[in-house]
């Protein structure tokens, strides 16, 4: 159902009152932007001398680095999620009960978790000096859950067709998996995916409570070394730096949904999912399956994802 | 047994604490999600163009972000000295709010075409057809998936205890901080957590059997 469904065409009158409901709610959130402003000029946190600590060489190199940081320990963590994810996957359809076993036990006791409390027992009890490493493991074993479970929603969406026929060619369990299932689940999960990638980089956030100097932990020192007018600058380096990261996590973002976007548009292969950034570590049933996503009229399952964003406005 | 047994009272605070700002964020995570959710499907388009900047970007913030901004920029626009409590509860209300009203959007879109088409060829307004006939329909199709988002918001609310408020993550920092060893102190924050997040899928799944109708 589109938006335009749940109220007619306006006539005269309603566009009136339409404008009239625009204008005070665009007023309404100015004001309130312009109060929070003010209310910041007058303590002095708008000040330039505040803003004119990022001039500094120090300080830009301090950003600078602590961008690194913030990748390197996502580049890692992405890395290790997608391979835990691809191993997680394969146990958890393998044909062996044990291996099926350990792999469901493995993902369903992590999914509950939550993920700060396994990063910081990798970190105190494995990893006290090595707080990028405690940092990317607990983000992988975290995010290699979601993972497993996201890939193995893309295998089970595969026709049963694809594997009957390349079973009947007389492949085996592992050129069939490699070559035929995971090639197809990749194409049609890559959206969810790097959505989930997304999840990623924003939760390497967490360095901030192990005291990995990423980028909110660099925004904490910056904000408590430095001295402006009586002051510590903390609005001024929270600004620049959440911009920072968010405009890092919007690119990221706007990747997933064009591979989406271009992956609709292809007219062969089967269907790609749609990019859901997930509150939770859903289970393979319930992310919206290429099956059940995309088509015209959206049956009563199409909900079952958290925070399924239905991409039809 | 002994990091229990030693130190139970502040287990049992840390417990509780865990399940108050549950409990509190998920209610402004609920309120703030549904009337996003109506802006988002309204006629009115600056409300439309604020719903969806709204989810954008509290989607796209990182949790510890917003818990930084909530307790070094809010106080400095509201008024100093609020209780940690108060913008914990905040900022995780805040950031779970986008993902309820996709879950409510994505709901309202489950509703058959004919009966908004109904609703609106009785004459009835938007606020109507959404209050008496569309979002009634969409609770049943929402419950699955906010289950799923009040877990992860007690998830994410271990993040509330790094912010100096009393819950099972301070608990467990607390804890390692005295010197004691860290596997028995995850095992028991885990079973802590484990009970919260089983009891809210329990009440969930009996909310659903309540709730279910035969279409």
């Amino acid at each position: 159902m589109s938006a335009s469904v749940l109220y007619d065409a306006p006539g005269p009158k309603a566009v009136v009152r339409n404008r009239i409901y625009a204008v005070v709610g665009s007023l309404a959130i100015v004001a309130l932007i312009v109060v929070s402003i003010l209310r910041l000029a007058d303590k002095g946190h708008l000040a330039p001398e505040m803003w004119d600590i990022f001039n500094y060489a120090g300080i830009r190199q301090n950003i600078a680095d602590a961008v690194l940081a913030t990748l390197k320990a996502f580049g890692l963590a992405a890395v290790g999620s997608l391979v835990l994810g691809v191993l997680l996957a394969v146990g958890r359809l393998s044909d062996h009960k044990p291996i099926r076993w350990v792999a469901t036990t493995f993902i369903e006791l992590f999914r509950s978790l939550p993920l700060l409390i396994t990063i910081y027992a990798i970190w105190v009890g494995f990893l006290t000096d090595h707080s990028m490493w405690a940092l990317a493991a607990g983000l992988s074993v975290y995010n290699g859950c979601v993972q497993a479970e996201v890939l193995r929603a893309g295998i089970n969406s595969v026709p049963t067709g694809q594997s009957e026929a390349a079973y009947a060619l007389g492949m085996s369990k592992t050129q069939v998996m490699t070559t035929v299932l995971m090639p197809q689940a990749i194409r049609s999960m890559l959206p969810t995916i790097i959505s989930q990638l997304v999840v990623t980089l924003k939760d390497t956030s967490l360095g901030f409570i192990i005291l990995y100097p990423e980028l909110l932990q660099t925004a904490r020192l910056i904000a408590s070394n430095t001295q402006v007018n009586g002051q510590y600058p903390y609005v001024s380096t929270i600004v620049v730096i959440g911009t920072i990261y968010i405009a890092m996590c919007l690119l990221l973002s706007a990747l997933a949904t064009w591979i989406e976007k271009r992956g609709r548009r292809a007219k062969t292969g089967i269907k790609v999912a749609p990019g859901v950034q997930t509150a939770d570590i859903p289970t393979a049933e319930d992310i919206p399956g290429p099956r059940e996503g995309g088509a015209g009229g959206a049956g009563p399952t199409d909900g079952g994802a958290a925070g399924a964003a239905v991409t039809k406005d | 047994m002994n990091v229990l047994l030693d130190n139970f009272p502040a287990f049992r605070d840390g417990f509780i604490g865990t399940v108050s700002i549950t409990a509190v964020s998920s209610l402004i995570a609920l309120v703030l999600g549904v009337v996003v959710a109506g802006f988002r499907v309204s006629p009115v388009p600056p409300l439309r163009y604020f719903g969806t900047a709204w989810v954008t970007l509290m989607r796209n913030t990182p949790l510890t972000l917003l818990f930084l901004i909530f307790f070094f920029v809010v106080p400095e626009i509201l008024f100093p000295g609020m209780s940690p409590f108060v913008l914990g509860s905040l900022a995780l209300g805040f950031y779970t709010s986008s993902f309820v009203c996709e879950a409510v959007r994505s709901g309202i879109n489950t509703v058959p075409l004919g009966q908004a088409e109904a609703a609106r060829s009785i004459g009835m307004t938007f606020a109507q057809t959404l209050q008496i006939v569309v979002l009634p329909q969409a609770t049943r199709t929402v419950i699955p998936p906010l289950s799923s988002i009040f877990i992860a918001l007690t998830k994410n609310s271990a993040i509330a205890g790094a912010f100096s408020n009393a819950e099972l993550f301070g608990w467990q920092k607390l804890m390692s901080d005295k010197g004691y060893d860290i596997v028995p102190v995850f095992i028991w924050v885990a079973i802590g957590y484990l009970i919260i997040t089983f009891t809210i899928s329990g009440l969930f799944r009996l909310l659903e059997r309540r709730m279910e109708v035969a279409r």
